[in-house]
């Protein structure tokens, strides 16, 4: 148990991608089976294990000290996980090492202890751990671990312990179970790749790189088809035997929170597509609906009345027994035309090609889209199979131009690891308010866009312009007479309840800095919310 | 005599009417006892200065050899009379050169802990209990969360971490009185035997420690003409922690983040500072040191001061002793 709290603890306070990576990789090659794969599957959400509550963590507790000890304790950390981990009463330093129980001994007895016994047992296991080791099981069984992870990342470090392509982990992922003895064993070239037993699995998706300056004058442009790229969530239908799943592009099965899509995929093969809210071949809503539906377990009849589901297809990748993967683009687009013709008209409907003769005509059509949820052009050469990753040359994505605001730089708070003595990250406000007396509400954070030298000068004008420090956090002078403006680029605007300025930036990054222009002059609210409703 | 006509507490600090003293107060007195050498606790200023002799040093180290009017040295376990009251020093196990005060007069004996911790550390005396009627203790961790593990398996984790990330610098911010010393030794001890570069703020504490037989090992400034960014990859450099916000730190490569203090406990406090690897070593008792030490000293009143008195008079309730919390202004901890 001991290295996996270890493990926990240092991937949730690291910020580097390659440092978690390897954290990941190092614990996966120094960690037994069965423990390492139930780790992995305690990161990736598919640990299968009892879940309590936290009033039972609370009467554990109780039982065991005094409530006012415990109150002041809690009052002080927040965090009812952490303050139990740290007040249970083991002395420290009593636990014998040999008394550490394993990851797979603590998960096995809890799965043993059913309903009735599981307080107890639980308890007399929190008795045999240290600390950090208590908060790593208790965070375990009251579910969420929140350690910064993605399923995705994990199946990269797996594919990096084993020197592979990640693609190949996100093939088997769905046909294979915790604790992934025989995965770890192929990984170590002690096995045979496992053969996935389930039926319709996530296949691995292929990507496209953006256009760059220069790439297309080497490219003849009647060798690409291009197609709209519509502003949803890049999904695989999969349907196979009477099995259906829906998976995100990473891999992640999201069926659940898509039964009424579900139900209309009666068909045997594999779809690459977009989700989009609205009604297929009708209505297509925009991503701030789409985001109604998305991260949920269950969904309600009202919220699928509402905000019902559709996707639009861009390739099919597997009808009936035959793969098409190997096919040319074009080959497989008139197997999917085909395909996309059976199926119910509501819920599926066909990605238009764009038509042009050159790149310049693609170039004005991609800047003046017919449909605000375009965000660009994809590129496809017509012979291109489909293959897993992001191959340069057979497909680009020409995306529009990036909305840009003016704002005003109003907090700033330190980085990590290498930019741990740089205010590297940006809180901006527009104005808002009346224009004689105008105020500064924040409409996003932003920590990249800038060179380093840019960096290096924004922080200096935090250090000699903070008003007010707060932690790691520092209010910088933001007035109409001074201030710093930063011109920030941004893909699109979501609404949002949860912020003041009702506004939500999808991606904002610092295009340019703007020391030339006074604070006063930065954009207002309504230029954003103009946005909004457009 | 009631034990508050024996010693109380003032704006300046904790005073003792009859000897007319003060034992660490925080503004400029006639005579002042000092427990250890943390600023907060050791401020220069004052008239006379009763105090061990290698908090005396420090605190000439800290604020130049004219900190005081004038040095009285206090021999450890040696009871003399100050204005007709007996007072004896005894060791605290802070940092070099803590003590305790006991202070006693008609049969009454009060002891003010300072700050003081139980385990043992290889860069000072172990504290050692002493019987009174009224115990004083600190409560910096007067809270049942704080419970710190073992400093052998803190720095294994540091090590740990070094074997892991050996292109990355590892800062270790720690203060420079006691925390700084305490951490390289620690590292020698676990068998760390290469050069420790540290913040020049550290040099003359470091080189003190040294002088009075605590060896660090080999150490070097952590200064650019030491070799420019690449020479400090792998390497362990340890400073005051106020450093790794600052400029100072921008000359490592890709460093990795450590502190080493009692707070680290919490999560939260570790994620607000950036602190990737937190090295819970602290000076100061945790919750079950506090509790074993007030049944140690067999007090039957506690006074507790300085940090979350309100659990630990909570504890002394239901254990039935007489406690309440002192209230003192002016410490922070600057020893954790």
């Amino acid at each position: 148990m001991k290295l996996f709290a270890d493990l926990l603890d240092r991937l949730v306070l690291t910020s580097s991608r390659n440092a978690k990576l390897k954290l990941l990789a190092d614990y996966f090659a120094s960690v037994p089976d069965p423990d390492r794969g139930l780790a992995l599957a305690a990161i990736t959400g598919d640990l299968d294990i009892p879940s309590f509550k936290p009033a039972m963590l609370r009467a554990l507790v109780m039982e065991r000290m005094d409530p006012v000890l415990f109150a002041y304790s809690y009052d002080y950390v927040g965090d009812l996980a952490e303050t139990v981990s740290l007040v249970w009463p083991a002395r420290e330093g009593r636990v014998l090492h040999n008394a550490d129980p394993s990851l797979s001994e603590a998960v096995a007895a809890l799965i043993e202890a059913g309903r009735a016994n599981g307080p107890s047992v639980f308890a007399a296991l929190l008795d045999r751990l240290d600390a950090p080791s208590r908060f790593a099981l208790i965070k375990l069984v009251t579910g969420g671990l929140r350690i910064g992870v993605s399923a995705r990342r994990a199946k990269q470090a797996l594919a990096d312990f084993g020197q592979i392509e990640v693609a190949e982990i996100e093939e088997l992922w769905h046909g294979i179970a915790p604790p992934y003895e025989a995965l770890f064993a192929w990984l170590e070239k002690r096995g045979e790749k496992p053969v996935p037993q389930a039926q319709a699995l996530f296949r691995p998706v292929m990507l496209s790189n953006p256009v760059q300056d220069g790439d297309l004058e080497k490219l003849d442009p009647a060798d690409y088809r291009a197609e709209w790229k519509w502003d949803g969530i890049r999904v695989q239908a999969t349907s196979e035997g009477g099995v259906h799943r829906l998976y995100s592009r990473t891999g992640d099965d999201i069926s659940g929170a898509f039964p009424d899509l579900l139900e209309a995929m009666d068909f045997s093969g594999a779809i690459d597509g977009e989700l989009l809210v609205g009604v297929a071949g009708q209505h297509t809503g925009t991503f701030s609906d789409l985001q109604q539906r998305l991260n949920r377990k269950a969904v309600s009849a009202k919220m699928r009345e509402k905000f019902p589901v559709f996707v639009r297809c861009y390739d099919l990748l597997q009808d009936g027994h035959d793969d098409l993967r190997p096919l040319p683009f074009l080959e497989r687009r008139s197997r999917l035309e085909a395909f996309v013709a059976r199926l119910p008209a509501v819920r599926f409907d066909l990605s238009p090609f764009v038509d042009f003769s050159g790149w310049e005509e693609l170039d004005d059509r991609r800047r003046r889209p017919p449909h605000p949820v375009i965000e660009g052009v994809m590129l496809k050469r017509r012979d291109s199979a489909y293959v897993p990753g992001r191959p340069k040359g057979p497909w680009f994505k020409w995306k529009r131009d990036p909305h840009t605001v003016d704002a005003v730089l109003m907090y700033a708070q330190r980085g990590h690891g290498k930019r741990s003595s740089f205010y590297s990250d940006y809180t901006f406000g527009v104005w808002t308010g009346p224009e004689e007396k105008p105020e500064l509400v924040p409409v996003g954070k932003a920590y990249f866009g800038f060179t380093d030298e840019e960096l290096r000068q924004i922080d200096k004008f935090v250090r000699d312009n903070t008003v007010e420090r707060f932690g790691p956090v520092r209010s910088v002078r933001a007035e109409r007479g001074h201030g710093l403006v930063l011109e920030v680029a941004f893909e699109g605007l979501n609404r949002s309840t949860r912020h003041k300025s009702g506004v939500a930036m999808r991606f904002p990054r610092i295009s340019r800095l703007r020391w030339d222009k006074p604070a006063a002059e930065a954009d207002r609210l309504e230029t954003l919310q103009a946005l909004l409703d457009g | 005599m009631r034990p508050s006509d024996l010693l109380q507490p003032r704006p300046q600090g904790l005073y003792c009417p009859p000897g007319d003293f003060f034992i660490d107060p925080v503004k400029p007195v006639g005579r002042a006892l000092i427990t250890h050498g943390h600023a907060d606790h050791a401020r220069a200023g004052h008239g006379t200065v009763m105090a061990t002799r290698e908090t005396l040093e420090i605190m000439a180290i800290r604020y130049g050899e004219g900190f005081a009017g004038s040095r009285q040295e206090a021999r450890l376990g040696e009871r003399v009379a100050v204005n007709g009251v007996e007072v004896s020093f005894h060791p605290a196990g802070h940092v070099l050169g803590s003590a305790q005060i006991r202070v006693a007069q008609g049969g009454r004996c009060i002891v003010a802990s300072g700050d003081y911790k139980r385990r043992r550390d290889p860069t000072c005396l172990g504290f050692e209990p002493i019987a009174c009627d009224v115990f004083i203790t600190e409560a910096t961790f007067g809270l049942p969360v704080f419970r710190h593990p073992d400093d052998a398996g803190e720095i294994a984790r540091l090590l740990a971490s070094l074997g892991q990330f050996p292109e990355r610098t590892h800062l270790v911010g720690a203060y420079s009185l006691g925390k700084a010393q305490r951490v390289i030794r620690l590292l020698r001890d676990a068998g760390y035997a290469e050069t420790i570069y540290i913040h020049g703020a550290l040099e003359k504490l470091c080189a003190y420690y040294e002088s009075q037989g605590i060896a660090l090992g080999p150490l070097a400034p952590a200064t650019i003409d030491n070799g420019g960014k690449a020479a400090f990859a792998g390497k362990i450099v340890v400073g005051p922690p106020s450093a790794f916000a600052d400029r100072w730190a921008r000359r490592f490569s890709d460093p990795v983040s450590a502190f080493a203090s009692g707070w680290m406990r919490i999560r939260q406090r570790a994620k607000q500072r950036g602190v990737e690897l937190p090295l819970i070593l602290s000076d100061h008792s945790d919750w079950d040191e506090l509790v074993a030490t007030i049944a140690d000293t067999g007090a039957s009143e506690v006074w507790v001061t300085h940090g979350r008195e309100e659990a630990l008079v909570r504890w002394c309730e239901i254990n039935g002793i007489a406690a309440r919390p002192l209230h003192l202004v002016g410490y922070e901890d600057e020893g954790d």
